[in-house]
């Protein structure tokens, strides 16, 4: 994702521009990413009012609509806080709640009045639960990482690493953004190999709990290369706003030769 | 039988559907939207040799199922796992009837399980009873995401849903197929959530609860689970059309269940109509783990292939394997 850093720093000028922008900073819970990248923002027009219409659209009609829920009230609220913009309108497309979404939006019901009685009492504890998925996940990749490079060190051994131990490199930012979102501790001193709290494990502990923390990335990645699979089939066009999730090294067979 | 390299392999595909999703049988939009995302996998997922068009995949009859899994698709054995949908479509999405009257014509090659609604309460209790009688059922297949009213899904570990569960025990039903859609009340939670599944697993030990398509997209939860239940197993829906296009995914899947569970505990199953048996059955049996991953996962041997693809829902099912294609040591527990 460093590799599209630059062109978000990039001065925006026209409100579209800003807006697109904005909505890098929305991600799916899910997958780990910006909607942006993920090609889930079907189109943003900004009329002479300054009133902003965003379409999103999503790999199937059944995507859980929690999670389409969240997107979109995120999405609408980063919108929202742009200087100088007037009336904001996100419209959810081709789910199968997109009638029930798309009216809590336009009347800013929030969650609750948004779905009735199916809403509990809200979804802070679900996205919770994704971002300590998400941390997991970035703390094996950059673990793991550190184990091909250094054939001599053991998985127990990684007790004693600490954050300041790892390379400055990509993983390293990822598991340091994912830390601070969990508000765990970021100083070079921590120890990475941490469990959702940020206690450590114990070493003879670790080999499985690596183990498990793997399986967790394994699930992100499929799933993040599989929904963009399916948004590309269901919308071809999708294709030219999707940015390549780091290295797919789960793809062999040419994309476009399957996707009709 | 499918016949490579020497080697005979029995085999069970242990999820099909009989499902008629055609416009006049469409309830609403959503019977078109379920529709189209079943499509919408079957083309991201298939060879282009194995695509079908729009007009079959809504519907194909007996004739082309018992051609596809039988005739041309190697498999010995096919269990209907039907997933009702009655708020989509007008009879229900898989075909209880033609099915069933199939699985009449054909029991030595097909048999037909059922599902229920634990929201029907005690009159879906009587009603599974008189099922249990007239179907003969061996297991039952839960869609949890089911609509009904104005509820959009239910958990194994309802009230009610443990009546139907010891109405089951009790009627010798005990494979329990579950498969985990999105749309979960309260929408608080995971859609995906495995918990329940745990709970129920933990409480009826003596049924056997095979979760569809792996816990996919949980795979970590569903393995977290499946490790400490030896009653929960692995049903291969969905994730083994990977083969194909992510063959290094598949290879992950299949090492992290191999690791957490066991080679006893996965189950084989095309998920026919959304692929064809035949081509996920050669694949397989040619497939092994790429070199470069065999460091973190192990070779897959023969004798695993064997049992996922046909041993391991044989002894869930007490299937008759004969003589010559079964192994010493008998698969499943």
């Amino acid at each position: 994702m460093a590799a599209h850093a630059p062109a978000r720093e990039k001065r925006a000028t026209t409100l579209e521009e800003r807006a697109r922008q904005a909505l890098a900073g929305v991600v799916d819970p899910e997958l780990d990413e910006p909607i942006t990248d993920l090609g889930f923002v079907r189109s943003v027009e900004a009329d002479g009012d300054h009133r902003l219409t965003v379409h999103l659209r999503l790999p199937t009609s059944f995507c859980a609509p929690n999670f389409a829920y969240l997107m979109a009230s995120d999405a609408k609220d980063v919108l929202t806080a742009l200087p100088g913009v007037g009336a904001v309108t996100v419209l959810l497309d081709d789910h199968h709640d997109s009638d029930l979404i798309n009216r809590g939006l336009a009347t800013d019901a929030g969650y609750r009045g948004t779905f009735g009685a199916e809403a509990g009492n809200g979804l802070e504890e679900l996205r919770l639960i994704f971002r300590r998925k998400a941390h997991a996940a970035a703390m094996e990749r950059a673990l793991s990482a550190l184990l091909r490079q250094d054939p001599s060190l053991t998985e127990e051994r990684l007790h004693d690493i600490v954050l300041g131990d790892l390379p400055s490199t990509e993983a390293t930012s990822a598991l340091l953004r994912r830390r601070e979102a969990l508000g765990l501790g970021t100083s070079p001193s921590d120890p990475v190999m941490v469990d959702d709290h940020g206690l450590p494990y114990q070493a003879g502990e670790i080999p499985l709990r690596l183990r498990f923390a793997r399986s967790v990335r394994l699930s992100i990645d499929g799933n993040a290369h599989f929904c963009r699979a399916l948004l590309r089939t269901r919308y071809p066009d999708a294709a030219q706003d999707q940015s390549p999730r780091q290295e797919d090294s789960t793809l062999v067979t040419p994309e476009k030769e399957h996707t009709p | 039988m499918y016949a490579k390299d020497g080697e005979n392999y029995f085999i069970v595909d242990a999820h099909v559907a009989l499902w008629d999703a055609r416009p006049s049988n469409q309830l609403n939009i959503h019977g078109k939207q379920f529709i189209d995302c079943f499509y919408d996998y079957h083309r991201n997922l298939s060879p282009e040799a194995e695509l079908w068009p729009y007009e079959d995949f809504l519907y194909y009859g007996g004739r082309r199922l018992m051609k596809d899994l039988f005739d041309d698709g190697h498999v010995d054995h096919a269990i209907f796992q039907p997933a009702h949908l009655g708020a989509f479509f007008d009879s229900g999405f898989g075909q209880a009837e033609e099915a069933f009257a199939l699985a009449q014509q054909h029991p030595d090659r097909l048999t037909y399980n059922h599902c229920w609604d634990p929201r029907l309460e005690q009159k879906g209790i009587e009603q599974l009873r008189r099922d249990a009688a007239r179907f003969g059922l061996k297991g039952a297949k839960l869609y949890t995401a089911e609509w009904h009213g104005d509820s959009r899904g239910y958990k194994l570990d309802d009230t009610w849903s443990y009546r139907y569960l010891e109405a089951a025990r009790e009627l010798g039903i005990k494979n329990i197929h579950i498969h985990k859609g999105p749309t979960i009340r309260p929408l608080d939670r995971d859609a995906f959530d495995v918990a329940d599944v745990d709970k129920a697993a933990s409480d009826f030990p003596e049924l056997n609860f095979v979760v569809e398509h792996c816990g996919l997209p949980r795979l970590e939860d569903f393995c977290w689970i499946a490790t400490q239940e030896p009653n929960v197993h692995a049903g291969l829906a969905v994730a083994m059309p990977f083969i194909h296009r992510r063959p290094r995914y598949f290879a992950q899947i299949l090492g992290e269940l191999l690791f957490w569970l066991d080679e006893n505990r996965i189950q084989f199953s095309s998920d026919y109509a959304l692929w064809t048996p035949r081509w996920l059955i050669e694949r397989f049996v040619d497939f092994q783990i790429p070199e470069d991953m065999q460091g973190e996962y192990p070779p897959i041997t023969v004798e695993q292939k064997k049992k996922i693809l046909g041993l391991n829902a044989a002894a869930l099912y007490d299937i008759p394997v004969p003589a010559d294609l079964a192994l010493a040591q008998p698969a499943g527990v």
